[in-house]
């Protein structure tokens, strides 16, 4: 690879809790996460110099200093500690802290963690009271304007501007489901028919049930190491993924895409230089053309990528957006084939969120347990042939970007 | 029945004895120009800008259809939803003199199967749910040419 020692960071261990709906602590499902990733990378708690929490913001007060909440459940050891709050993307902030301190030299082996426990149903604004200055409630109270809502506008514009098709969005469930199915970590693992996604209930137009990700409990954790610690401690015993660059990336003005929770776009009216081309594709193309940029490498080197599939037809959006295909050539991609198991990039081989759900903050950790263990070449039952190089792509709302690209 | 805005200053109501029609109220940059919904008060957008001086400015009460969706599911709280449920549509919708897309529900009685990206909505004012006595009033979308009731009972009932 072309990234410099100096930026890689070593993933010595990748673990995580399955997801499902149990309603029990985070706490729970991130510490067994935390302790498989040690376990995997034959270290112990003792080891982690530092704590990077990624938050929730669904479970109290011990949700806004995960970090600490982590590190105390495992016995205060001095470490340092960091927790943030990215939206969907706060997993990934989590690993741009850690990998910050060991580039940095600040510590040597960093423990990466986030979990969930989440409520049933379309997601609310978090906490209670009129809040006439927060756009998340008032998107709720004015609009009614839910998650799904932006999912359906976004998929109705594929339809209208490149001919997508209703069984096109059905096609990547029915793909997805059948990567999940022997993945252990996945809450549903159950085979679709195309029929069976077209005939269930109606959510947001064009977009149905088995189209929109759930909500679900879930943990996840990595532990990150300096290359040189990597290499002493593991001697080169199997092959070392490594993390080659984080892109945490926020939109450029002005923003011409719809986004959550907003009203409005940002006006185009006064544009021009160089923000006009990133006016028109708006935000998400850049996401992972940045990490591309800091590693020095391009989409055509992917072995594979894990996605943020919100909803099916979000899962379209991205190819585009990563850089598999040209705008609106998403539809062929999927057709032909290669974004399936055994095809030229699979895509989300993990299953994605539509055999996952979302568990906010574990879900952009979790992608990368997924690439660490492609890249290792132990994901038995969705393995991706002699992959190399994978990329994971997200968005969190109020514009978090987040892309993580690995290689061995 | 009074009617008040859901929300304060984010649109006229045409109510105002003036004869004008309601506009949704958005901020114009007195530096750049840089159009904002809702209306901005700090800080302009635009990086290199700076500004923090604002004119007020009815935005177009016309636009096309970016994209749209309905909400076949009842959103939770703080949405007040009729009983029973009542689906509805929504869209965003380009204005091209500011170049920006605002969202909004788009009137009762119109379904998706009435909309097509690119269509001519206009902005309305309808009451958005009732309490009290009172009707809370919101914009939505009226498809140019429609004949859909968009009136304050439909949406109650």
């Amino acid at each position: 690879m072309s990234a410099s020692d100096d930026r890689k960071v070593a993933v010595l261990g990748a673990g995580m809790h399955e997801w499902g709906k149990w309603g029990r602590p985070f706490v729970e499902y991130g510490l067994a996460a935390a302790r498989d990733a040690m376990a995997d990378a034959g270290l112990g708690w003792r080891d982690m110099q530092f704590v990077s929490g990624a938050d929730t913001i669904r479970n109290g007060y011990p949700g806004f200093v995960s970090g600490a909440t982590f590190a105390q459940a495992l016995g205060w050891t001095g470490a340092r500690v960091s927790s943030v709050y990215a939206a969907c993307a706060s997993g990934a902030v989590a690993i741009a802290n850690a990998r910050a301190q060991i580039l940095a030299g600040l510590c040597d082996v960093a423990l990466v963690v986030g979990a969930d426990t989440t409520p049933k149903g379309f997601f609310a604004p978090v906490g209670g009271g009129d809040r006439k200055n927060d756009p998340d409630w008032l998107r709720f109270h004015l609009m009614g304007a839910t998650n799904p809502t932006y999912f359906g506008l976004y998929a109705r514009r594929r339809m209208d501007r490149f001919g997508a098709t209703e069984e096109d969005f059905a096609q990547v469930k029915v793909k997805n489901a059948r990567h999940g199915l022997a993945n252990p970590y996945a809450r549903y693992r159950k085979e679709v028919t195309v029929e069976e996604v077209l005939s269930s209930p109606m959510v947001a137009d064009p977009l149905r049930l088995l189209e929109i990700c759930a909500t679900s409990d879930g943990g996840a954790a990595l532990v990150l190491t300096s290359m040189d610690f990597a290499r002493r401690h593991a001697g080169g015993a199997e092959p070392l993924v490594t993390i080659d660059a984080v892109s945490t990336v926020t939109p450029t003005f002005p923003n011409t895409v719809i986004e959550m929770p907003n009203f409005s776009t940002d006006s185009a009216a006064t544009t021009s230089g160089p923000n006009a081309d990133m006016a028109a594709a708006g935000f998400r193309p850049s996401i992972a053309t940045a990490a591309y940029a800091e590693a020095g490498i391009g989409p055509e080197d992917l072995s594979l990528a894990e996605v943020y599939d919100l909803s099916s037809a979000l899962e379209l959006d991205w190819y585009e957006d990563i850089g598999l295909c040209g705008e609106g050539e998403a539809e062929k991609l999927l057709r032909d084939g290669a974004t399936t198991l055994g095809g030229r990039v699979p895509v989300n081989p993990s299953g994605g969120l539509s055999c996952f759900g979302e568990a906010i903050p574990a879900q952009a950790i979790a992608q990368v347990c997924e690439c660490v263990w492609q890249l290792r070449g132990t994901a038995t039952g969705h393995q991706v042939e002699g992959a190399r190089v994978a990329v994971t792509a997200n968005q969190g709302l109020f514009g978090h970007g987040s892309s993580v690209l690995l290689s061995r | 029945m009074t009617r008040v805005p859901a929300i304060e200053g984010w649109f006229t109501t045409g109510d105002d004895g003036t004869g004008s029609a309601p506009a949704l109220l958005g901020s114009r940059c007195t530096e750049c120009g840089t159009f904002a919904f809702p209306a901005e008060q700090r800080y302009c957008g635009n990086p290199d800008c700076g500004s923090t001086t604002f004119d007020t400015v009815e935005l177009s009460r016309r636009g096309r259809i970016w994209s749209y969706t309905d909400a076949r599911y009842q959103p939770p709280p703080p949405y007040v939803a009729a009983d029973p449920y009542v689906p509805f549509c929504l869209a965003a919708v380009e204005l091209a003199a500011e170049k920006l897309v605002v969202m909004g529900q788009v009137v009762p009685g119109v379904t998706v199967d009435d909309l097509t990206v690119g269509d001519e909505v206009e902005l309305v004012v309808d009451t958005l749910y009732s309490e009290d006595g009172t009707d809370y009033l919101v914009w939505k979308w009226r498809p140019v040419g429609a004949t859909s009731d968009s009136s304050p009972k439909e949406v109650q009932a």
